[in-house]
């Protein structure tokens, strides 16, 4: 099976992030960046598919030069190859999945996968619709929170994971797209002997679609959020005490 | 304690390339998630993590500048990282590595015959075969030229004897690289673990290098074919070019631990309050000596990277290695002290990293050459006057 796998690179986790001078964007010249994490997930499970049934596994993203290292993971883990379609200025931010999926869209035309895979949604923005969007554009069906692929000769069969612990099996014709959970098996690492045969693999510039930039959503502006520092006690008995803080730590601090 | 993303003021990383990065990035992940989980109680224990041995292998870590035999092939500024990445986790691993790449490796790579590369390298690249490497002596250490242990011809056959001491992996090892005295000068053997008159035993009461198995080797007529020989290796010069390897990637590795105590500190004196419940951070004293470690990480970062642009070349020699090797030791013992100090009682606990490496780099600056004696190669280079005697 043919599988496109549509990652974004977005800043490195735990770095401080701050709004630029304009407060248009953010300051991106103190971030480093990386791989998505639920596309790292998408991309593992491409990997353990063609591991089982064999294919290709072609990984894509669109945005400015710095994506191409993001690609370079990628076939470091085992992508055959990589397609960067170069955009820049907003178009780059991945900010309106709109436009991304347009993007998107024409890379999978050329493709022609019969499986498009992508995280969740990314850790900047968040807004879980590219693959979704993709899908409607392509009119090819999707499931959204993947979390198990059994591939079938013309149709895929994936478990989806719905709120409070109730999964849904579901069968989908192919070629479809795929949004995966993140958590749901282990990355695998970039070896040292993958990222020299990395080296020798391609990664294809594609020129984007000319009525694919612009338009759609508009930035208006950056704010911090305000800092407040409040004491709350807690009453009851030490076990309700407990029970209230680990409330809080999870649902307010969400540190747990 | 923040995530650990190393140190990077002088915008450093603008010269490296995006796969140099990926090396960093994905050895740094490996040793996130694989070493600092447990590396303290290996301190602790004095125990070597060799549960670990089998992942470095598919890692690529073992022999990663090697070419062939299913060694990584990585260039040596990408080995360099690798190295200071390990030795973040601790110097005990980083020595595993050196150990087995530079001193076991390198050697039967560059000297060894094609039956010895065939049958041993890519066992020990996979980690299924540890190497050590035999050259200190409990009478010759700086001066490795004036060893004792001999070997002497018998027919198709050579005969060992003599001791070997402070070797790391020494216990651990199916195949030792043994230096010894012929009647042809010095020659390097290869011995494998359970051969008649081989014996190991480790060196305990270490307060240094506690993550690693450090052992004596003792020869008693041990009679190995002329086939163990390392045919390529003649006199003492061969032996020392496998040192230079290794203090290569050491001159690398100290990195790892000076940029973890630095960010430490850094962040500590940002946390910790003192007199009007100011952070100690606000001091001139505590910015001096922030700013001394930064300023020293910086330089040492780019002496690594300029040896290691130079290695690629071929224009690396043991006299720039003894400048490497020296200053970037010295200069990450420093950090840590300083780190160690800043963190005041703190600094003593093995909550924090600092006084682990601390200890470790203690050793490191005795072994592969002392600081003293790469003073001595430098100022030869520079006089042309050896001072050593
Ligand atoms: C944990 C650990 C692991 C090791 N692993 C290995 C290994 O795998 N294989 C191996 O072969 N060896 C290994 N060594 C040994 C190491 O290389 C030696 O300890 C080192 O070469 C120094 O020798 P020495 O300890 O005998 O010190 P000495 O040579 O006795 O030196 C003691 C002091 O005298 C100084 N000194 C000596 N000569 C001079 C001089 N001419 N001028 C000025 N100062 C001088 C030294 O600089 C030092 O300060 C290891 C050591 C340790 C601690």
């Amino acid at each position: 099976m043919k599988i496109l796998v549509a990652l974004k690179q977005v800043p490195a986790r735990d770095l401080p992030v701050e709004a630029d001078a304009a407060r248009a964007w953010i300051d991106e010249s103190s971030l480093s960046h990386e791989m998505n994490e639920p596309d790292a997930y998408a991309l593992e499970a491409a990997l353990q598919l063609k591991e089982s049934s064999g294919g290709e596994v072609v990984a894509v993203s669109a945005g400015q030069a710095r994506v191409q290292s993001a690609l370079r993971e990628a076939l470091a883990k085992g992508a055959d190859r990589a397609i960067h379609i170069q955009v820049e200025g907003e178009a780059a931010r991945g900010t309106d999945p709109s436009i991304t999926a347009k993007l998107l869209e024409a890379a999978v035309r050329e493709e022609q996968p019969q499986l498009v895979l992508t995280g969740l949604q990314s850790d900047d923005t968040g807004s879980g619709q590219t693959g979704v969007i993709l899908a409607a554009r392509l009119g090819w069906p999707h499931a959204t929170l993947v979390v198990a692929i059994e591939p079938g000769p013309d149709s895929v069969r994936v478990k989806r994971e719905l709120e409070a612990g109730w999964f849904q099996h579901v069968t989908l014709p192919l070629p479809a797209v795929l949004t995966i959970q993140s958590g749901i098996s282990r990355l695998r690492y970039a070896t040292l002997m993958g990222i020299k045969r990395a080296k020798t693999k391609e990664i294809r510039l594609m020129e984007p679609p000319a009525d694919a930039v612009g338009g759609g959503l508009r930035l208006t502006g950056l704010a911090e959020p305000r800092r407040q520092r409040q004491t709350q006690f807690l009453e009851g008995s030490p076990a309700e005490q407990a029970a209230q803080l680990v409330e809080k730590l999870r649902f307010e601090a969400r540190v747990l | 304690m923040a995530a650990y993303h190393g140190f990077d003021y002088l915008l450093v990383d603008s010269q490296l390339s995006d796969e140099e990065k990926l090396v960093r990035q994905t050895t740094r992940q490996w040793v996130e998630d694989r070493v600092i989980p447990v590396i303290k109680d290996c301190y602790n224990e004095g125990r070597f993590p060799s549960e670990l041995i089998p992942e470095m292998g598919e890692m690529g870590f073992l022999g990663a500048n090697l070419e062939g035999y299913g060694a990584a092939g990585m260039t040596n500024v990408e080995y360099g990282l690798i190295m200071q990445e390990l030795e973040r986790g601790d110097s005990g691993l980083r020595s595993f590595a050196s150990v087995q790449g530079a001193l076991v490796m390198y050697p039967i790579f560059t000297f060894g015959s094609d039956e010895q590369k065939n049958k041993y390298l890519p066992k020990l690249a996979t980690g299924e075969l540890i190497g050590c490497f035999g050259l200190t002596e409990p009478g010759f250490g700086s001066n490795p030229g004036g060893m004792t242990t001999t070997a002497v011809r018998d027919g198709d056959s050579w005969v060992l004897n003599g001791e070997k001491t402070w070797i790391t992996n020494g216990t651990v090892s199916h195949v030792a690289v043994v230096w010894a005295r012929t009647s042809e000068g010095i020659r390097g053997f290869l011995v494998e673990k359970g051969t008649p008159g081989y014996r190991t035993s480790d060196i305990h009461g270490k307060l240094s290098m506690r993550a690693s198995v450090t052992s004596s080797l003792s020869f008693s007529d041990c009679r190995i074919p002329d086939s163990m020989r390392l045919p390529g290796a003649a006199g003492l010069k061969a032996a020392l070019s496998c040192l230079s390897q290794a203090r290569y990637g050491i001159g690398w590795g100290v990195l790892g631990p000076a940029m973890e105590c630095i960010e430490v500190a850094r962040q500590y004196s940002i946390e910790r309050k003192q007199f009007d419940n100011r952070p100690i951070a606000s001091h001139q004293l505590v910015q001096e000596k922030l700013a001394w470690m930064a300023t020293e990480i910086t330089k040492g970062q780019l002496l690594a990277l300029h040896c290691g642009r130079l290695k690629d070349q071929g224009r690396l020699d043991f006299a720039h290695i003894s400048m490497l090797k020296r200053n970037n030791v010295a200069i990450a013992l420093e950090c840590a002290r300083l780190a160690r100090d800043l963190l005041g009682a703190n600094g003593i606990v093995d909550d924090y990293p600092v006084m682990r490496h601390l200890c470790n780099l203690e050793t490191v600056k005795t072994y592969e050459g002392t600081d003293h004696i790469h003073a001595l190669v430098i100022g030869e280079r520079l006089t042309g006057v050896a001072a050593y005697k």
